[in-house]
């Protein structure tokens, strides 16, 4: 590791003002950042931490929906969002090992969008807004391809607004190693229709797979995906699975997360 | 029978120490003025080095001294253990295998530069400012391409990347040939022993100490064996006398193998220690753990079994292909020879058996023992060979294995391939092992799966080890360089406690507790009163460490001789106390008596009088009780068992799931049964690991894909079921005292041929039957073996 500033801040004006400084980063549950940085593939000037600021912090259901700190752990949404959106919580406690849980933040992972993270196909699923300091963000528009957001440098994720579905599931087929989702479905059927969200499978990170929305908005059975099928081609092909796998897995649990709603 | 003797499941007591965080491993030592290195290592896997700039970098903040291979020309390269003779009768290629680098880079984690400096962040500071002038080479990664006529070579000065082609047995290879051409049947089946890293949860570490008052050295390293260390870095490397030359290996967080051998890192600290005058420290990251420790497995096989007509194997034809990786690491080359031809019979009566092993020089990290060491790789082509041919007769697996057995009535049983098995039953185990598993149930439980959408398949191996190794005189005909007997030596205080002070050496395997079973079984005394000491050279007799199922087989043995030494002095002792002859005395529950009279002593008593010999036989035995034996065993011990494993596989994903395991081991006789129990689970876990989830892999430039835990898939216990551990059936071994025959590798030698037999069977019975699938079955593999 690099030696580097460390700031605490206790609001997110002072965090802004901190992060101001050239190759300042902001530092969450630090399960992304702190591996990189000590195998010396990251060496931010500055890490401003985000973990004293209360305002960050936290899990509130309210009306039509629930707002989701940006420093939330993924152990407290997994606890405190179970009665309100309970697809989400079993998503956010099916992350890493306990460690990474009490650790690790929703900010965090979205601002990293790893291709094969859980919370992207959790936020592009529900159509949840990604609340930073400076604007709201659809989720449609939010992630942009493995590993890169809309975010513009220096800009925090303070809160993600999900909408709650009438029905909901995530299922995570764990790559056999980091137990991340070798391809991991969300789906959440809606009143005005069915979302389904990718996670990693693709080469541009997750996606949303439009044929499966639309057949499932018109019967919200496994059955209507019969016929459908995802290209193989874009799929991320690798030691744990070929691409072809990958969009077989895709329809598969797609068609399993339907049957669990 | 004392509390805590032989046969007693008593609590590890070593366990409290390490499930509280207080084991001592070797990094918990740190030295006054302790320096750091950190190494510079290679991220190519081959090229020429044509420069290695350090001038900036030595004037770094904190740089003590930058060492590269030129630093070491005076000192030997690591040597090789294991010197095995090609078909041809010709040594196996042995090239020099150098501290650094030295000239060319021939594998990803080669060290290439060594930075001392006063702490580690400053040594990686100043390793990224060294600047090397490369100029890159193909890689020679895969094995049969490297055995091509005119293949780029891993070493210049050899004649080819072929380091022996070796023929086992040469005078059976025209009968075996004829045998398969004339058979009524033969199997073939061509598959990959997939290669691993062994992962132990405790990295490996050195530190390097050298004493100016009487100029010697001291290594602290995380070692299976630190007398092997100290004699082979002593005699062969830095050229330092043993009674200069300390090796300690305090805790270690378990070696699997990986362990035994001597390490460049080793050598380096003990040299630049000597060098600056100032203890040097290394403690290896996980991610230098991948591409520096030895790495295991790592052959491709093709084998063939031949049948007559009434379905008895009549000959078994082999061809290897074995990784050596780079360099010859220290027991290297006997692994898929002398630890792998020689199992290659397995528990039965093939008579006929040949085979050609080539060992194959690659751009890679070097292949050595890993738990089992080249007895995974036999019996994993013999029991899918078996159960292949088993499926192909339409005969049930258990019963074609039944037929073939070497029977109970057979031993000593002489196999073709140079070994005799001394004792065995092994329907004794199939058919534990069948009733536990409830074999004949199978069929309403693979229905309940089909009910529930997956696939089940029940799958058997039956598995036979050498262990107990070696006897030194045959080693050393087969090419060893070392002997393998053990040693103990037994000291006995004034108030009658003992220690131990054993050359084997504990890393998990919980000698601490089983070792003070026996003495105090054989004296008759609490086994709290006998404590265990292992790990120096400087406090124990020499010895060759833990390896290969040996310590109880061997070091037990030395360890039991000298106990009888000491009795018989202590019975002396009694005796002239007792005014009665030494013949006529009986030791039995910790009291000497005078058979047939009530006239006794205390343990404690005899003792006493050893060291405060005012009444004593002063004329006749010297004061003192304290002895030490070697011992060099007479044969191999042969465990064997059966192993039986359902499995689920999820017909939309390919994903198994193991439901149950069930292992029936003849282990001779048991010191202690929880530990035998928790040795044999370990071992399947990884077993269990090594068929389902790990693989070390390198792609065509020799990059390790494999590099970190983010790619590399070790078991976790939500992959490992209840395992059922019989041990019931016990032929004890008949040459050493103790009747054991030791069962620390047996679960990784038995489980992955029953892993993937049992996923076999799952596909076939669901009508997708396919012919083999290579280790790990990642869900990925078996889909796309059901949907080729
Ligand atoms: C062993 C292990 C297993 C894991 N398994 C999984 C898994 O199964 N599924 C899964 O989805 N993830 C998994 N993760 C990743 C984990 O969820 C991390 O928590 C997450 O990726 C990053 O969150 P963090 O709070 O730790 O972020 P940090 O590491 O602190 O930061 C990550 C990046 O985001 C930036 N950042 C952080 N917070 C904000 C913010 N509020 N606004 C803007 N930028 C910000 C940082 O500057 C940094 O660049 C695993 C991690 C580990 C170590």
């Amino acid at each position: 590791m690099y030696n580097f500033d460390f700031v605490k801040p206790a609001t997110v004006d002072e965090a802004l003002a901190a992060l101001a400084e050239e190759d300042a980063l902001p530092l969450s549950g630090g399960q992304t950042l702190i591996p990189a940085m000590k195998q010396r593939l990251n060496a931010p000037s500055r890490l401003v931490s985000l973990l004293g600021i209360d305002a960050l912090k936290g899990v509130c259901p309210g009306e039509g929906g629930v707002t989701i700190g940006g420093a939330t752990a993924h152990a407290v949404v997994a606890r405190e969002a179970a009665a309100v959106y309970p697809a989400l919580a079993a998503l956010a406690g099916g992350i890493g090992d306990p460690a990474v849980r009490n650790r690790g933040t929703i900010g965090g992972s979205l601002a990293n969008n790893d291709p094969a993270a859980c919370y992207p196909a959790a936020v592009l699923a529900s159509g949840a807004v990604i609340v930073t300091d400076r604007r709201e963000i659809a989720a449609d528009s939010f992630f942009q391809g493995m590993f890169t957001t809309d975010l513009e440098e220096g800009e925090i994720i303070t809160a993600v607004k999900f909408p709650i579905p009438e029905a909901a599931h995530y299922l995570k087929f764990e790559q056999p190693a980091s137990r991340f989702a070798l391809t991991g479905v969300v789906v959440a059927k809606f009143a005005e229709g069915v979302r389904v969200a990718v996670t990693g499978a693709s080469e541009d990170g997750v996606f949303r797979w439009s044929e499966a929305e639309a057949a499932l908005s018109d019967s919200f059975r496994p059955e209507a995906l019969e016929g459908l099928s995802v290209p193989a081609e874009g799929m991320i092909s690798d030691l744990h699975g070929s691409g072809a796998y990958r969009a077989h897995l895709v329809k598969v649990l797609t068609g399993r997360a339907v049957q669990a709603c | 029978m004392p509390k805590d003797g032989i046969g007693a499941s008593t609590k590890r007591r070593e366990d409290i120490r390490f499930l509280t965080g207080r084991g001592r491993y070797t990094d918990d030592i740190n030295l006054p003025h302790q320096a750091h290195v950190h190494f510079l290592r290679a991220d190519v896997a081959h090229a020429r080095i044509n420069g290695i700039d350090t001038a900036m970098a030595a004037g770094m903040p904190g740089v003590i001294r930058i060492f590269t291979a030129a630093d070491f020309a005076g000192v030997g390269g690591l040597p090789c253990g294991w010197q095995v003779t090609d078909r041809e009768g010709q040594p196996m290629q042995e090239p020099k295998h150098p501290v650094l680098a030295e000239g060319k880079i021939r594998h990803v984690g080669e060290i290439v530069a060594a930075v001392v400096a006063e702490t580690l962040e400053q040594a990686r500071d100043a390793a990224e400012a060294i600047a090397l002038d490369l100029e890159d080479l193909p890689a020679v990664i895969d094995m049969k391409a490297a055995c091509e006529a005119g293949a780029v070579k891993v070493h210049d000065d050899l004649s080819s990347n072929l380091c022996y082609s070796w023929g086992f047995v040469e005078d059976n290879r025209e009968a075996v040939d004829q045998a398969i051409a004339e058979a009524a049947h033969v199997t073939t089946l061509e598959l990959v022993n997939n290669r691993l890293v062994a992962n132990p949860m405790e990295p490996r570490v050195a530190l390097g100490d050298y004493a100016f008052h009487d100029d010697s050295s001291t290594l602290y390293t995380t070692s299976q064996n630190p007398h092997v260390i100290r004699l082979l870095m002593g005699a062969f490397v830095l050229g330092i006398p043993e009674h200069k030359l300390r090796v300690v290996a305090p805790d270690v967080g378990g070696g699997f193998g990986t362990k035994i051998f001597h390490y460049a890192e080793e050598a380096f600290v003990t040299f630049a220690a000597k060098e600056l005058k100032q203890p040097v420290k290394w403690t290896s990251t996980r991610s230098e753990a991948f591409i520096s420790d030895a790495h295991g497995r790592d052959h491709v096989t093709k084998v063939e079994l031949a049948l007559d007509a009434d379905n008895n194997f009549t000959a078994l034809r082999c061809l290897t292909y074995a990784n050596m990786g780079a360099y010859l690491s220290t027991f290297a080359p006997s692994v898929p020879t002398w630890l792998h031809g020689t199992l290659l019979a397995g528990n039965y009566r093939t008579p006929l058996i040949y085979t050609n092993v080539r060992a194959v020089f690659t751009n890679t990290v070097p292949v050595d023992a890993y738990r089992g060491a080249g007895r995974p790789e036999a019996t994993f082509q013999l029991e899918r060979v078996v159960d292949k041919a088993a499926r192909e007769l339409g005969v049930d697996p258990a019963e074609l294995r039944r037929q073939n057995f070497i029977r109970k009535d057979q031993f000593p049983y002489a196999t073709p391939v140079a070994v005799e098995y001394d004792t065995g039953d092994y329907e004794a185990t199939l058919d534990t092992c069948l009733g536990l598993a409830d074999y004949a149930g199978f069929a309403a439980r693979a229905e309940a799966s089909r009910a529930r959408g997956k696939l089940r398949g029940i799958g058997l191996s039956h598995y036979i080890e050498a262990c107990g190794i070696a006897p030194s005189n045959l080693v050393g005909q087969l090419g060893a360089r070392a002997g393998l007997y053990e040693s103990a030596t037994v000291r006995v205080n004034a108030t009658g406690g003992i220690v131990v002070m054993t050359g084997s050496h504990s890393h998990g395997q919980g000698h601490e507790t089983s070792f003070p079973q026996v003495v105090a079984d054989m004296i008759g005394i609490d086994a709290s009163q006998v404590e265990i000491v292992h790990g120096d050279t400087a406090n124990t007799p020499m010895g060759m460490g833990t390896y290969g199922s040996r310590s109880i087989a061997v070091g037990g043995s030395a360890m039991v001789r000298a106990t009888e030494k000491i009795i018989a002095k202590a019975k002396k002792i009694a005796g002239h106390m007792l005014e009665a002859s030494d013949e006529d005395i009986e030791l039995k529950e910790g009291r000497f008596t005078v058979a047939g009279t009530d006239k006794s002593l205390a343990w404690g008593d005899v003792t006493l009088a050893a060291y405060v010999p005012h009444n004593y036989p002063l004329d006749q035995i010297e004061p003192g009780l304290e002895e030490t034996a070697f011992y060099d065993p007479a044969n191999f011990t042969y465990p064997s068992g059966c192993y039986i494993c359902e499995v689920e596989v999820d017909p939309g994903t390919g994903k198994v799931e193991v439901c149950s395991f069930t292992a029936a081991d003849d282990f001779g006789n048991i010191i202690n049964p929880m530990i035998v129990e928790g040795q044999v689970q370990g071992g399947i876990g990884q077993g269990i690991g090594q068929a389902l989830l790990e693989h070390c892999r390198y792609d065509a430039d020799g990059q390790l894909l494999s590099a970190s835990y983010m790619d590399y898939a070790m078991p976790r216990a939500s992959d490992v079921p209840n395992i059922a551990v019989d041990h019931s059936c016990q032929t004890p071994c008949t040459h050493n005292p103790l009747g054991v025959k030791g069962c620390g590798e047996a679960g990784a030698i038995g489980s992955p041929p029953a892993v993937v037999n049992a996923v076999i069977d799952a596909l076939e019975r669901a009508g997708k039957p396919v012919a083999h699938i290579d280790m790990p079955l990642s869900p990925a593999r078996v889909w796309a073996a059901m949907n080729s």
